[in-house]
């Protein structure tokens, strides 16, 4: 039996104002596999422990990054972690190997709907076009990427009723991350790991 | 006791008027003082030259007075760190100048023994002058300085071995023939008269002993009780009881008084007690070293110089060119190179104070006959008289041609920073200091409470006695080389004294204060302080930051509020202290000011909440997700 640990990087400068991001934060925060930090309450001050990040990122499998869409990016605070705690000699570089192996998924909102993520949409790209930085991030890291984990259209998910169904989706992934095989979900040629993971063939493998 | 006035009179006169016209004329003091000498002096023959020469055996006080502050500024780390330039660079300076000297005195048809007591006369150069012009022009940290220093100094230890050579040198001939007109200072009282070589050398090496040991253990408590007490003419009272008192028994026992209290000062140089000492001594130096001066000037017997004009000039100049000429040999042997070579050469091309000394001495142990001595005396205040026009040299012909290059090759030794310098270091001061230790950036701490030093040396912190509103003491610790000032005294009324004080005599100094409130905020800010904190106000802010989080307020959200009424806050602080401004004495602090705070303070909290059009929060605005359906407008 698999048993993956995962942690969760939570990063939204105003929670308190949340309708997506808080309840997935909570279903992370109460999964057993899981731990759950939320960046902007740890560091306020933008003062991040590089030392205490590394660790955590040492002890665990599976890297969540949990955060709402800013400027087809992080919000700062996530990527001041990136710079800060990805260095060179722990990450990557001929000695950086401490990542090696290890999965990471992005699981993001964002704003626009789904039809404005692609070629003929506002966007012009998809969201894992956009979020290719991060995506060749992992993989100088030596991690195994997975597909953003999406919802779109989340200023309006409440009104449209569909903010439970990405919740339950979100839950049913963790678990799928803690303990299911992961290789079926890193494929190149899909945009996000909703659409795997509602696929009858990916459950029937597990 | 009117003959005692009106001599004091004279002397302060002349003083008064010469300095400040040579210091005009960028000539430095000392030669004011040698001219103004010269005026009370032969000019006007208002001092005779016999008492100028009494006088000066008190002035040369201030040169001991001197050699203890030197040594104040030199810790022994420093000084043994100098043992090779100190040996090599003073050994080689007296000995070969000296044994020249010698020679050609000889070759003059001197006696063999008058010829070397000439030769180690001349040899020595005149600490007072140079050291004094030295701190005058600034050059103290100079490596030219540092290099003449060392040559002082062993020339101030040499004058001990010299001291005991010149009887040995004693000519039968002039046995009966000289003595008693000049006045010398070591025949007087002595523990050592008729003691034999062994025990002498016993009681020598114990003196310094208990100059070095007494320095070091009993002067700290002497000097904690008598801070204790706060009485500032007591701690002046001690200071100068400590310097008298080692010259007394360095006198006693035959020793330069001013090696001694220069190794009292070496000893406590590492005291906290230092910069107090040292802003006590100073002006007692200063006169003191100023009436040497005078006192030279005045013994220039113009008589004499009339009677051998040529001799007295050529030899003069001979001695100058000859010294130099020595000096810069050695500058070129010890890599003393460019202006600091120059200046090692022509600062110590003088005879000195100590020559004086020596001749006096000389004549009365019958090494000198009684016709040379007028003229030797007249070569040696002459070329000491010369010295100053040697600097002006120095700094109109040597300094230029090289500053020009200064960019290129030395500019390392020149951007050092000097110290910040906290003055008080209670709670608040000594969380700056510990910041700025921690950060390897320098700093002179000044308390006043003793019992608060004792807390902090037992931590390894260093601070120095001293009320920091006083100027002298603020000179002592260095105030004109500070990088910063930190005013973080008690006392609100002190601190803002204080740093009216620093802007107005230093406007280019940084000043940074600690506030109690805000009345005391804005009185720190008219006095000129360039960044004012009150004491309270971070820490409350802090505090207040923890409470909304306690509250359940996300702690980043916590931290913006916490941001936004720092920023809102300091806007209104700026308003209110142009209010502050507009008003006068009496309502500032009275009604009309408690008044204009309440209003301004509500002006404030609607500024701080409401200073959007819309109403819409400050803080409320970052962060804020765009509104619900925008993304209808964004499709193209």
């Amino acid at each position: 039996m698999i048993s993956r640990r995962l942690l969760v990087l939570f990063a939204h400068p105003s929670p308190g104002r949340s309708e997506i991001n808080s309840h997935l934060a909570s279903i992370a925060k109460s999964h057993v596999n899981t731990t759950f930090v939320d960046l902007y309450a740890e560091y306020p001050d933008y003062r991040i422990d590089i030392d205490k990040e590394q660790q955590r990122l040492c002890e665990h499998d599976v890297i969540v990054f949990l955060f709402p869409l800013f400027w087809y990016s992080t919000p700062a605070l996530l990527k001041e972690w990136q710079d800060l705690v990805l260095e060179h000699g722990f990450a990557y570089g001929s000695q950086g190997t401490a990542l090696a192996g290890k999965y990471f998924l992005c699981a993001c909102s964002a704003g626009g709907a789904a039809s404005a993520y692609g070629a003929a949409g506002y966007n012009h790209h998809s969201l894992r076009e956009l979020l290719v930085p991060l995506e060749q991030t992992a993989t100088l890291c030596h991690m195994r990427y997975i597909p953003p984990f999406a919802l779109f259209g989340s200023r309006t998910a409440v009104e449209e009723g569909r903010r439970e169904e990405h919740v339950q989706a979100f839950a049913a992934m963790l678990d799928h991350l803690a303990s299911e095989p992961l290789e079926v979900l890193i494929r190149s040629d899909v945009c996000t790991v909703n659409e795997l993971l509602l696929s009858s063939d990916v459950e029937s493998t597990g | 006791m009117t003959g005692l006035l009106l001599d004091v009179f004279v002397y302060l006169v002349a003083a008064v008027i010469a300095v400040p016209l040579a210091r005009r004329f960028g000539l430095g003091s000392v030669l004011g003082y040698l001219v103004a000498g010269v005026a009370i002096g032969p000019v006007l023959g208002l001092v005779g030259s016999e008492e100028s020469v009494n006088i000066q055996h008190y002035a040369e006080f201030g040169v001991v007075m001197m050699l203890f502050l030197v040594g104040l500024e030199l810790e022994p780390a420093m000084l043994w760190r100098m043992r090779g330039r100190l040996l090599g660079l003073g050994g080689l300076q007296v000995s070969v100048s000296a044994g020249i000297f010698a020679a050609i005195a000889w070759k003059f048809g001197l006696d063999w023994r008058t010829a070397i007591a000439v030769g180690l006369l001349l040899s020595l150069s005149s600490t007072a002058i140079v050291l004094q012009t030295f701190q005058e022009k600034g050059l103290n940290k100079s490596e030219g300085a540092h290099s003449a220093f060392s040559v002082l100094l062993f020339q101030d230890i040499a004058v001990i071995p010299m001291l005991a050579l010149i009887p040995l040198l004693a000519i039968p001939e002039l046995m009966d023939s000289s003595g008693g007109d000049v006045q010398g200072a070591h025949h007087d009282l002595s523990l050592v008269a008729g003691l034999a070589g062994w025990m002498y050398a016993l009681v020598v090496l114990s003196s310094i002993a208990a100059v070095v040991v007494a320095g070091h253990f009993l002067t700290q408590p002497l000097f904690r009780f008598i801070a204790a007490t706060g009485l500032r003419e007591a701690f002046t009272a001690a200071a100068l009881m400590l310097v008298i008192g080692i010259a007394l028994l360095m006198n006693l026992v035959g020793l330069s008084p001013a090696l001694g209290t220069f190794l009292a000062g070496v000893v406590l140089a590492n005291s906290e007690f230092r910069h107090e000492l040292e802003s006590d001594i100073e002006p007692f130096k200063g006169l003191l070293l100023g009436l040497f001066f005078i006192t030279v000037g005045a013994g220039v017997q113009f008589g004499v110089l009339a009677e051998h004009a040529l001799l007295v000039i050529s030899l003069t100049l001979g001695v100058i060119a000859l010294k130099a000429s020595v000096l810069f040999v050695l500058a070129l042997l010890f890599k003393v190179r460019r202006a600091d070579g120059w200046l090692f050469t022509l600062s110590l091309a003088q005879a000195g104070e100590f020559g004086f000394v020596l001749i006096s001495y000389a004549s009365q142990n019958s090494v000198l006959p009684s016709d040379l001595v007028p003229v030797l005396l007249l070569v040696v205040a002459l070329s000491m008289f010369l010295t100053p026009l040697l600097f002006i040299a120095f700094d109109r012909l040597v300094l230029p041609r090289y500053t020009a290059n200064t960019d290129s090759g030395e500019s390392d030794e020149i951007d050092e920073r000097g110290p910040v310098i906290i003055a008080g270091s209670g709670r608040f001061g000594q969380i700056i200091n510990r910041i700025l230790r921690a950060n390897q950036i320098s700093t002179v701490v000044l308390e006043r409470s003793p019992e608060q030093i004792d807390n902090m040396r037992q931590v390894n912190i260093k601070s120095y006695f001293g009320d920091a509103t006083r100027p002298d003491l603020l000179h002592a610790a260095g105030v004109d080389e500070a990088s910063l000032f930190v005013v973080a005294i008690d006392g609100e009324e002190q601190a803002i004294a204080l740093t009216r004080h620093l802007k107005h005599t230093h406007p280019k100094l940084k000043v940074l204060a600690r506030a109690y409130d805000r009345g005391h905020l804005y009185a720190l800010r008219e006095a000129g302080a360039d960044w004012v904190v009150s004491e309270t106000y971070y820490s409350a802010l802090q505090l207040g930051k923890q409470a909304l989080r306690a509250l359940d307020y996300h702690p980043f959200r916590a931290e913006n509020l916490a941001a936004s009424f720092d920023k809102a806050e300091s806007r209104g602080r700026d308003a209110l202290y142009e209010q502050w401004l507009k008003k006068d004495e009496g309502e500032r602090f009275g009604r009309g000011f408690q008044s204009l705070y309440i209003e301004l303070e509500e002006a404030l909290h609607g500024l701080m909440l409401y200073d959007r059009d819309d109403g819409h929060a400050r803080s409320e605005r970052g962060w804020a997700p765009p509104p619900k359906g925008y993304t209808d407008s964004l499709d193209d």
